[in-house]
């Protein structure tokens, strides 16, 4: 080819690049922008019809004008209609008192922060977070805030991923930093390893909470003291855990198969006798915290395979052979208001 | 930036007569790379932006299971990185042997658009990966061989600055298309694709064919024999891989330093995300200008002396009166770090070893670095747990600063030694 030849391939090749990219922008963006200003599917009600009984918080994930919005549903009746808050969350955690939202804040330079709600839905403390968030939740009196972000190790010559966990007093107050500095403690014996990264906090009361611990290739299922600052190991091989209501149980992920890929099923610990149920017929490949329904009921969202950005949320007993069932469609992050 | 840019690299080889004020031309061949780098930096950077919240928000996974499986593939790039070099010598064809690492990144890409679940994306991103570890090599051997020794470091200057260019505004094209298309992801991934494409077009239509061996003048003696692994073992290489192996091993991650200044607080934790941004402009600006000075006061200088600003940027991070100025300080100083070492040990490397060993010599030279700071990465981490991180800095800072020290009396045998034209 003579270098003519050449200049005039090069230049028709980003002619063509440039058309076909940029058709495709435009066309997803129409799509998508006609898709959003469309009211939600959903049957709706006023939040006043809700937010006075038992109820569930989620965020909305129908690809609508309401899309990524706190809504609630009453608990007696999680498919009927639902009632939006106008405020939007990654990740919602809520108590009558009021809610923590860990929100992204898309732009050309995308931050990421934690605000905390009262109960009328308005901001009542707002703090940065490092990364991308994952896991928010508040201990029963609502007093407390756990918050998990992905930290991305965006640097000039290196890739790969670590947890950011923290625990403050909601509203602002005291802060007991990155769990990070607590001291571990692995079977009875006091251990610093340098890979630990720890997620999903789940509070028992105002100073003990569970989380995970995951260092040297497996992870731990940790008891957390925030006045001694300790972490102590309780069980290997679980991930994200969630205290059941009456404070028995333990929910959580395991990896079934270790050896491979990573495919997390919901196993329940039982506090009192250490007696562990997997549940076989569960899920199979989520990613979530769990969240408790009731004693016996569990609850969690399911991104759905041929539709990207669409989740729902489905609940299983906790019994080995319990099967899932479908709950709440078009929702992502529940969580439970009993009073 | 005034760049002027000539036809021939060949013309090259006589040294400027039109005085000190002139800037030396940049070859035609450090630009034709640098843009092919640049595009493809758009493409990888944009990508890499995104897809933690891609794989958050559309994949539904946890970036812990991706990184997971990540960490597996790290110690295989170091190895394809020699490989690469080894391919490049041997068939004396730079050009197609980088052309094969763009390549396999650009096709990487499609597969992306498809991918579904950690392993998938994990594997396309290692893919990804050694596509670059291929590349890298070959590519900084066009520029050595294209360009006359004197000029080395601003050339290579010149090519590092247009590809952080690239790696600065691939986040901001992701970020933006975000903004136009609300959660467009695959618009993202789409655009990224066409901005490799364009890249891998780029070299293989108007990228000159280069060659160490075939080009080199009658004058400079009889066509240099095949590449044999024993070029490696060259006098005056040994001495470069020793002292960025000893400093290596004291460079960790940028991504402890900006825990660091994370960790005290005194930055609001929102710019976290953005430290990097920083950190790729002050290395864009100072590229050329920290290359120009290797050129004139000595290239393994620059290259040892360097190594201070990490000093300073370690210390800058754990300031205990941490401010924004400190930030802006810590960000800048790792900034010049990069320019005063990244091209700079591709300008030696390819120098210190014979022509028909060139990429195989910066290969070695950049693998050598590489793994040295993973082992630093590593053992780091303990001390920070152990120490906490002032302490932990501090301790390193005291390291690297005797290191530079034992290092500095290597410098005028490097810079002193025999070039190979």
């Amino acid at each position: 080819m003579s270098t003519r030849a050449r200049v005039v391939s090069f230049v028709a090749i980003v002619v063509v690049l440039v058309v076909s990219a940029g058709v495709y922008v435009l066309r997803e963006g129409t799509e998508v922008r006609a898709e959003r200003a469309a009211d939600p599917a959903a049957p709706q009600a006023p939040v006043a019809a809700i937010e006075d009984g038992p109820r569930i918080v989620f965020r909305h994930t129908g690809l609508d004008n309401e899309y990524g919005v706190v809504a609630m549903v009453p608990l007696d009746d999680p498919g009927g209609p639902r009632a939006f808050t106008g405020v939007s969350c990654d990740r919602v955690a809520a108590r009558s008192t009021g809610a923590s939202c860990l929100v992204t804040d898309t732009g050309i330079a995308t931050t990421y922060e934690a605000d905390e709600l009262g109960p009328d839905w308005e901001p009542v403390d707002t703090s940065g977070l490092p990364g991308i968030p994952s896991r928010t939740r508040l201990s029963p009196d609502g007093s407390l805030v756990a918050t998990t972000v992905f930290v991305s190790g965006h640097s000039y010559m290196s890739t790969g991923f670590s947890t950011a966990t923290e625990v403050h007093e909601f509203g602002g107050g005291k802060r007991w930093g990155n769990l990070e500095k607590f001291q571990l403690v692995i079977d009875g014996e006091a251990v610093n390893p340098v890979d630990r990264n720890i997620w999903g906090v789940t509070f028992v009361d105002d100073r003990t909470f569970y989380a995970t611990v995951g260092t040297g290739g497996t992870t731990w299922l940790v008891e957390g003291d925030l006045a001694a600052r300790t972490l102590t190991s309780v069980s290997e091989h679980a991930e994200c855990p969630s205290l059941s209501p009456d404070g028995s149980k333990v929910a959580f992920k395991v990896d079934v198969d270790p050896s491979r890929r990573i495919v997390w099923q919901i196993a329940v610990l039982d506090l009192a006798t250490g007696e562990r149920t997997l549940l076989a017929k569960g899920p199979r490949g989520l990613d979530d915290q769990v969240e408790w329904l009731d004693d016996d009921t569990l609850l969690y969202g399911m991104p759905r395979a041929d539709d990207a950005g669409v989740t729902d949320v489905w609940s299983v007993d906790t019994t080995a052979d319990a099967e899932p069932q479908l709950l709440i469609e078009q929702a992502w992050s529940p969580t439970v208001v009993r009073d | 930036m005034y760049i002027t840019v000539r036809d021939r690299p060949g013309s090259d080889q006589e040294p400027s007569a039109s005085g000190t004020t002139a800037r030396p031309p940049v070859g035609r061949v450090v630009i034709l790379l640098g843009l092919v780098s640049l595009l493809t930096d758009v493409s990888s950077e944009s990508v890499s932006a995104i897809l933690p919240l891609y794989l958050t928000v559309v994949v539904g996974l946890s970036p812990v299971a991706y990184g997971l499986i990540d960490g597996l593939y790290q110690g295989v790039s170091a190895l394809v990185r020699l490989g690469g070099g080894w391919l490049s010598d041997a068939s004396d064809r730079p050009k197609w042997v980088a052309f094969l690492g763009y390549g396999l990144s650009a096709i990487a890409r499609v597969f992306l658009l498809f991918a579904t679940g950690a392993a998938g994306i994990a594997a396309v991103v290692t893919a990804d990966r050694i596509g670059k570890g291929i590349r890298t090599a070959p590519r900084d051997a066009m520029i050595s061989t294209a360009t006359p020794s004197e000029h080395l470091g601003r050339a290579f200057g010149v090519h590092r600055m247009l590809d952080t260019i690239g790696a600065a505004l691939g986040p901001l094209i992701a970020f933006g298309l975000l903004l136009l298309v609300p959660d467009g992801y695959s618009v993202v991934l789409v655009v990224s694709l066409a901005f490799a494409l364009a890249g891998v077009a780029l070299l293989g239509l108007l990228g000159p064919d280069v060659r160490s061996r075939r080009d080199r003048s009658p004058q400079a003696g009889p066509t240099p024999p095949p590449f044999r692994w024993r070029d490696l073992t060259d006098r005056r290489l040994r001495p470069l891989l020793v002292i960025s192996g000893v400093l290596g091993l004291l460079t960790v991650g940028d991504g402890f330093i900006y825990l660091a200044l994370l960790d005290h607080g005194g930055v609001n934790v929102s710019w976290f995300p953005l430290f990097y941004v920083g950190t790729n402009l002050a290395y864009l600006l100072l590229a050329v200008p920290i290359g120009q000075l290797a050129d004139r006061i000595g290239r393994a200088r620059i290259l040892v002396v360097g190594h201070l600003a990490l000093v300073g940027a370690y210390l800058c991070s754990v300031l205990p009166t941490s401010t924004a100025a400190a930030t802006a300080g810590t960000l800048l100083l790792l900034g010049t770090f990069y320019a005063a070492t990244d091209g700079v040990i591709a300008a030696i490397a390819g120098r210190l070893v014979p022509v028909q060993a060139r990429t195989s010599g910066i290969a070695a030279a950049q693998t050598v670095v590489a793994v040295a700071r993973m082992l630093a990465s590593a053992g780091f981490g303990l001390l920070w747990f152990l120490l906490g991180p002032a302490a932990a800095m501090g301790t390193v800072a005291a390291l690297l600063v005797v290191a530079v020290l034992v290092a500095a009396t290597r410098i005028s045998r490097l810079d002193g030694a025999e070039v190979t034209p």
